[in-house]
């Protein structure tokens, strides 16, 4: 059995438990499922500067914080006791590709040819890291949600303009995945 | 003067929070405001943390918080991606038509409130530029906090990124198209 947990879960096992965490909010506390909205309470919590979009009571809202506190944890839990230690198996076609730009670590979930604090200091670094965290950032938030406020959550409940924003994610995603990153990558 | 000036700031303030357009925040709506949580004692939060726990280790374990996967899934060379997005939708789906059919309460035995969203062009802007962040650096928010999980502290400064990109939306959000 702990066998079978270490290896790297198909997507049709951790697909349908993804899905489940929409009830199991929904039933332990009327909640809706959603991640982006995190960063919003940090925001009203750490720095409103009277802004109205962080005048709030975020005290409300403080099971979002516990809920994101949890996955932190559970990146801890998986990768120390449920972790096979294999290096991640892509399409070979990526591989080659990436081996161009000089990635050819696989051994972390995060690339470590690209992610390290020594690399904040380059501009390839600041990229991946400053300038592509703030679109994260900005764009979930202006968006009114992310994958899973908008793409788990909001098209479970048949909302169209989740539709509508898990559209923009993914085509956003493919642009700049296949036109910019490349040369993002060769700095 | 400034008893005059007051209130026509004062509503143009007002007006701009009713339209809430966040999709996460419930709290924000006047129609479903779940005052009964106050009543509860912090650790009742708990369980969120719990829930979180589970969700960060099927994260993990399906691999959806690497990098090298996002990028298999924007150049279409793995099924991986689709397959969890897709059947989480499936199944996310069918338990709220099964929550809305039978009336099911939460463990309180308070009734499960779903509220319906307008669309404003933020939906699409504000996707767009998700999208790109999504793909440089290969996670979304509930992945970010799982990659520091994992050791990689240096994400860090990419979430202290998307937090600093909330708060700017926040300081210009009554500028931008919506």
């Amino acid at each position: 059995m702990l066998d079978f947990l270490k290896q790297p879960w198909p997507w049709y096992v951790a697909g349908p438990l993804i899905g489940l965490m929409v009830p199991v909010l929904l039933l332990i506390g009327n909640k809706s499922f959603g991640i982006s909205s995190s960063l919003r309470h940090v925001c009203a919590a750490c720095l409103p500067a009277k802004i109205p979009f962080f005048n709030y009571d975020w005290k409300k809202e403080i099971w979002n914080l516990f809920f994101v506190g949890g996955i932190l944890l559970g990146g801890f839990i998986a990768v120390n006791l449920l972790s096979n230690g294999q290096p991640i198996q892509v399409n070979p076609k990526l591989q080659t590709e990436l081996a161009t730009y000089g990635i050819t670590n696989y051994n972390s979930f995060v690339p470590s040819d690209l992610f390290t604090w020594s690399s904040l200091l380059s501009l390839k670094g600041v990229f991946m890291m400053v300038i592509g965290g703030f679109l994260v950032g900005f764009g979930t938030r202006y968006a009114g949600g992310c994958t899973s406020g908008h793409a788990i959550m909001g098209l479970s409940n048949l909302q169209w303009p989740s539709l509508v924003a898990t559209i923009s994610f993914m085509s956003g995603g493919f642009i700049v995945a296949n036109l910019i990153l490349p040369y993002i990558l060769k700095l | 003067m400034i008893n005059i000036n007051e209130p026509i700031q004062e509503k143009k303030h007002h007006e701009f929070l009713t339209e809430n357009t966040d999709f996460e925040v419930r709290s924000l709506d006047a129609v479903c405001f779940n005052e009964s949580e106050l009543k509860h004692p912090w650790w009742y939060n708990l369980k969120y943390a719990i829930a979180g726990m589970l969700f960060g280790i099927i994260l993990v374990k399906a691999e959806v918080i690497s990098w090298f996967r996002i990028q298999e899934m924007f150049r279409l060379q793995s099924f991986h991606m689709f397959g969890v997005i897709g059947s989480a939708v499936a199944v996310g789906v069918i338990s709220v038509l099964i929550i809305k059919k039978f009336k099911i309460k939460t463990i309180y035995n308070e009734p499960i409130e779903f509220v319906s969203k307008k669309f404003n062009k933020g939906n699409v802007y504000g996707g767009l530029i998700f999208g790109f962040g999504w793909a440089i650096t290969g996670a979304c928010p509930g992945p970010l906090f799982a990659q520091i999980g994992t050791g990689a502290t240096v994400i860090v400064i990419t979430l202290l990124s998307a937090i600093v990109g909330t708060w700017v939306y926040g300081y210009f959000r009554e500028r931008l198209p919506h």
